[in-house]
């Protein structure tokens, strides 16, 4: 693989941070992409911790507004939200391109050049305006996408269409979403419990009807992958996002034919 | 309006677990409005502390009063002569009326029986919801007259986030998505455009985060000789 993202406490639960365990893997070799979210910190924070991260070596920002506080281990916190996630792009792009802190004021030292990244999710709605959104990212500055988990390809498919029409996949380079599943009942829960999701039925049929689950999980994401790569236009590159599952990405990564990687300087 | 809702009665009858003699104080307001704190509430509430004192074998006296409004202090003066010999002053107003009590009655024991929710509207009988968070400017005129900043469970100025599906809010399917609102609305106005513009961050120095904030009109202060309440 290239790069790899580690979260921002996903769902709401306390984890170590990204920051803190992107440079834990940045020192074993690996290319980390922080994600950022707008839940916990507010503009001080938020640059004050991207000016750490960008002095210890974080190159990559993901950013994004966070799942409400309500999911995780703390549902009685509060949340920041003093800026949301358009704005983090775009205020983060003025770090860089401008020089200047997110309230307009100069740098004196070393800016922080992030190459910076936002979500997009095609399963949320209103549908027709989620592209509409991407854009918007895309003006506010984003220069990568990485999408929701996709399964229900056909509508992934329209999504990338309109993209393609307005250009959008040549102004910002979009990564698609996939997450092989261990078994049904994985499935299940993302089909009904996460929000801003869309499992059709047939995934959960083939995992449950299934001798090995694993081995079709697996399968369903080859052949997910292979469907993005052959038939859907626009489309840069793949994020492998294991849930509770990371040793199954070599076989994925090799499997889809996408290894051995090729070398950037 | 403010929404204001009572507090337990064990929460309220443990405040004054020491007391002999309270004052119940009600107000005409808000409160009166949601059912929670007028003339009605408060005469439960002192019989309800009355009975649950009686049958603790401590017999409670209350004195109960309404005033027009407790946020003003000239409503607030008609209490002078009631409030002598009690031991405590229970207020049954949103969160200003026991400070207005206690800001003039400095020797006494105020206490709140309310909490105070929000600001919002009636919905249908009996059910009142959220509508303002007080922001301190307004941007209504950007999202088709519904409000972002409370409708909104991340408060995001431009939403609708990815956990919007058909047409709840990520964290209750019983919760209306505001953006989803706001998109519907404005695709009637004919104004979706307007959610193509990055709406910049907020100045939240005009919402709480600014410390507490007043509102001055010149003219009228200026005619006026009335003291400043504390
Ligand atoms: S934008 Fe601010 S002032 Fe307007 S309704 Fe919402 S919270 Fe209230
Ligand atoms: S789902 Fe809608 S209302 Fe809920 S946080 Fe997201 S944009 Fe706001």
């Amino acid at each position: 693989m290239d790069a790899a993202n580690i979260t921002d406490c996903q769902t709401a639960v306390v984890r170590m941070s990204s920051i803190g365990a992107g440079i834990h893997i940045l020192r074993e070799g690996v290319e980390p992409v922080v994600q950022m979210t707008c839940r916990d910190r507010n503009r001080i924070a938020i640059q004050s911790d991207l000016l750490g991260a960008y002095s210890l070596g974080i190159r990559n920002l993901l950013c994004l507004s966070g799942d409400h506080q309500m999911f995780g281990n703390h549902p009685t916190a509060k949340n920041v939200y003093d800026v949301d996630s358009i704005q983090l792009i775009r205020l983060v792009r003025r770090m860089k391109d401008e020089k200047l802190f997110f309230s307009g004021e100069a740098f004196n030292g070393q800016e922080p050049r992030f190459f910076v990244g936002a979500v997009a999710n095609p399963f949320a709605d209103p549908f027709e305006y989620r592209v509409d959104r991407l854009e918007k990212k895309i003006n506010a500055g984003a220069e990568f996408i990485q999408t929701q988990t996709i399964y229900d390809l056909e509508r992934f498919t329209r999504f990338m269409e309109m993209c393609v029409a307005r250009g959008l996949h040549e102004r910002a380079y979009i990564l698609a979403g996939v997450t092989p599943l261990k078994s049904w009942r994985a499935a299940r829960f993302l089909q009904t419990s996460v929000p801003g999701m869309i499992v059709p039925d047939e995934i959960v049929r083939r995992l449950k009807s299934a001798e090995d689950p694993r081995e079709e999980g697996k399968n369903i994401c080859l052949e997910q992958i292979r469907y993005i790569k052959e038939k859907v236009k626009g489309v840069s590159g793949f994020h492998v996002i294991a849930i509770s599952w990371p040793e199954i990405v070599p076989d994925i990564v090799k499997g889809s034919g996408l290894y051995p990687r090729p070398v950037i300087d | 309006m403010i929404i204001a809702e009572q507090k337990p009665i064990a929460e309220i009858a443990g405040y004054i677990e020491n007391c002999n003699k309270v004052l119940l104080v009600g107000c005409g307001g808000c409160v009166t409005v949601c059912l929670t704190g007028g003339e009605k509430e408060t005469g439960i509430l002192a019989s309800a502390l009355r009975i649950k004192r009686r049958l603790e074998g401590r017999p409670l006296e209350t004195v109960v009063c309404v005033v027009t409004r407790q946020c003003e202090p000239e409503y607030i003066d008609a209490l002078d002569s009631v409030v002598r010999d009690v031991d405590a002053i229970i207020s049954l107003a949103c969160g200003i009326g026991p400070q207005y009590l206690a800001g003039r009655y400095k020797d006494k024991y105020v206490v709140p029986a309310m909490n105070t929710r929000f600001a919002g509207g009636a919905k249908k009988h009996g059910v009142w919801e959220e509508y303002c968070g007080l922001c301190g400017d307004c941007v209504l005129s950007l999202t088709g007259g519904i409000c972002p900043v409370i409708r909104c469970a991340k408060s995001i100025l431009n939403g609708p986030c990815g956990g919007s599906q058909n047409g709840k809010c990520e964290i209750d399917r019983d919760v209306d998505c505001a953006w989803q609102l706001i998109h519907d609305r404005l695709k009637i106005l004919g104004r979706l455009d307007t959610l193509k513009e990055i709406v910049p961050p907020k100045d939240w120095s005009r919402s709480r985060d600014g410390g507490p904030r007043k509102m001055v009109i010149e003219e009228v202060r200026n005619g006026s000789n009335t003291e400043e309440a504390n």
